[in-house]
């Protein structure tokens, strides 16, 4: 068999892509259903709606070691109109889980700020209770970029 | 490791109702537990599991970290303040320790 | 035969990259500013520079990156800076002093120190750097042990002393003493191929600088920020680790920190970033 130019470039783009990757133990994924599970453990079995929060995250993460992560959830924060948690969730990192946010009327406003690990591109869902119960979400998928140089 | 030092962002003064901007950073290694050493062996995971912000004893703001949250952990959170008085910030680490802060506000 | 292959090895990396990167490899047109002070980012050359403009690596970064220098809480950095501090004031060694005990306070003594560095040091007859200075005040003033290399607190303390020409233009003297020479011999090594790959500092800091590697886009390598936070390791990355770094990627064997080479490219490399605000911390991908 020839290889075509193509073919070879692809090739030796991907010997390097290899290289650079290959001294790194890459640890196993969860799944989206891990995921999942873990957001209807949050809400008690409630399938989250859309609206009331969202979510802030890079379209780009030029490291997934430190992606900058927020959200605000639409609410008064007082009388019945109170948010009571806000879960992350990641559906593709070792363990889903990155953080569950607990608030209270001395909160003023349901939203924070943090920075997380992304081990890959992959969606980042953010879920909020409600005091009342209710559960909304929101979704965005963060790319993680392989970088050219370990350095 | 020296010690995790904590640094925290809190307005001196505020009027009553206000809702202020707190920022908190700590530094720590947030080892993930899945990472390995030079001979393969797993590194144990070592994290800083809890933060809490409180206002003169009441609880403000928490979060129960994972071991996603990025080495040197940063939060930025909202709190409303109506009185002076003292935030109380503490981080659990995975080992037990615990480390604190206090800022105090004054609300006109 | 060899050579080939490895060119169009880095050709389909350059170019697969550029495929699925950001739009635009162009540096970004924005002011840094820290706190409210405005950085100098864009420089122009000083004469016999290969650019016209001397660029800092913060315009080559996402916004996201950007946005963790321009407040010195947020900057992850800067709780080194804050470690530096406490070692300069922590007495060691047998003569009972510490960095604060002949130069007082950090903020008036050592304030545009740092941007003179590396200076020509005649007892030795090699150019100084921070690290080194640090070093020989510890052996000689403090009857302290020195750091090792990135140990201790040498990136800390570093850091801190760095730190305090924060906005300060980069300058070097280049006539004191044996200054000139050393430079002469830095460039020699920034235009040296090294490694399987055959790559130099200049193949992708000169001729590919802003292209993207990969998913990394290429800054003119510049080192007016370091000690840098980077995100990748999430910690205070030195100088010398970074040259290392990036010559242990081509794939060839490494020089010693501080050895002659190494110096005599920070003298050359700090020289390229001459007119751009010390940025110590910077915070990088």
């Amino acid at each position: 068999m020839r290889l075509t130019r193509r073919q070879a470039l692809g090739l030796s783009a991907g010997a390097i892509a290899f290289a650079a990757t290959g001294l790194r133990a890459v640890p196993a994924s969860a799944s989206p259903e891990d995921a999942q599970k873990r957001i209807m453990d949050f809400t008690g079995g409630k399938t989250p709606e859309s609206g009331k929060i969202t979510l802030n995250a890079p379209e780009i993460a030029e490291n997934g070691n430190t992606v900058p992560v927020s959200f605000e959830v639409e609410s008064a924060m007082g009388g019945d109109d109170l948010v009571d948690s806000v879960m992350i969730v990641a559906e593709a990192n070792p363990s889903p889980a990155v953080a569950t946010f607990h608030f209270t009327e001395l909160s003023g406003a349901a939203a924070a700020t943090t920075r997380m690990r992304l081990a890959k591109t992959q969606n980042v869902i953010a879920v909020a209770k409600m005091k009342d119960g209710s559960v909304y979400m929101d979704k965005k998928e963060v790319k993680v970029t392989i970088g050219g140089c370990g350095g | 490791m020296a010690a995790p030092k904590p640094r925290v962002k809190v307005p001196k003064t505020a009027s009553a109702g206000d809702i202020i901007t707190i920022k908190t950073l700590i530094s720590h290694t947030m080892e993930s537990g899945q990472r390995k050493d030079k001979d393969g062996k797993p590194i144990p995971r070592k994290i800083i599991n809890k933060f809490t912000c409180e206002f003169n004893g009441q609880k403000v703001f928490e979060c129960d970290l994972d071991p996603a949250i990025s080495a040197n952990p940063f939060f930025e959170f909202n709190a409303k303040v109506n009185e002076s008085g003292a935030f109380k910030f503490t981080w659990v680490d995975d080992d037990g320790s615990v480390y604190s802060s206090e800022s105090k506000i004054e609300v006109k | 035969m060899k050579k080939t292959v490895v060119i169009s090895a880095l050709a389909a990396a350059l170019t697969c990259a550029g495929a699925v990167g950001p739009a635009g490899a162009d540096p970004v047109d924005e002011q840094l500013t820290i706190d409210g002070e405005a950085m100098i980012t864009r420089a122009k050359a000083p004469e016999g520079h290969p650019f016209d403009e001397v660029l800092s690596g913060w315009l080559f970064r996402t916004v996201e990156t950007r946005a963790l220098e321009t407040d010195s809480f947020t900057n992850p950095g800067m709780l080194e800076v804050e470690t530096g501090e406490a070692l300069w004031n922590k007495v060691e060694g047998t003569a009972g002093k510490s960095c604060a005990s002949c130069h007082g306070d950090a903020a008036e003594s050592m304030k545009g120190v740092a941007a003179h560095y590396p200076k020509w040091d005649p007892e030795t007859k090699r150019p100084i750097n921070i690290e080194l200075q640090i070093n020989k005040c510890r052996e000689k003033n403090m009857g302290a042990e020195p750091y090792a290399f990135d140990k201790g607190g040498q990136k800390p303390l570093t850091a801190y002393i760095k730190h305090q020409s924060l906005g300060m233009p980069v300058s070097l003297d280049l006539s004191e003493g044996d200054m000139q020479s050393w430079w002469d011999k830095g460039k020699e090594r920034y235009y040296l191929r090294t490694g399987q790959l055959n790559l130099s500092c200049a193949s992708c800091h000169e001729v590919s600088m802003g292209k993207m590697i990969r998913a990394d886009h290429l800054s003119q390598g510049q080192i007016n920020g370091f000690p840098t936070y980077r995100l990748k390791q999430g910690h205070l990355i030195s100088v010398h680790n970074r040259f290392r770094g990036c010559i242990r990627d081509t794939r060839a064997s490494y020089p010693k920190a501080f050895s002659d080479e190494l110096m005599a490219l920070e003298v050359y490399v700090t020289w390229r970033g001459t007119g751009l605000s010390v940025e110590t911390p910077a915070v990088r991908q």
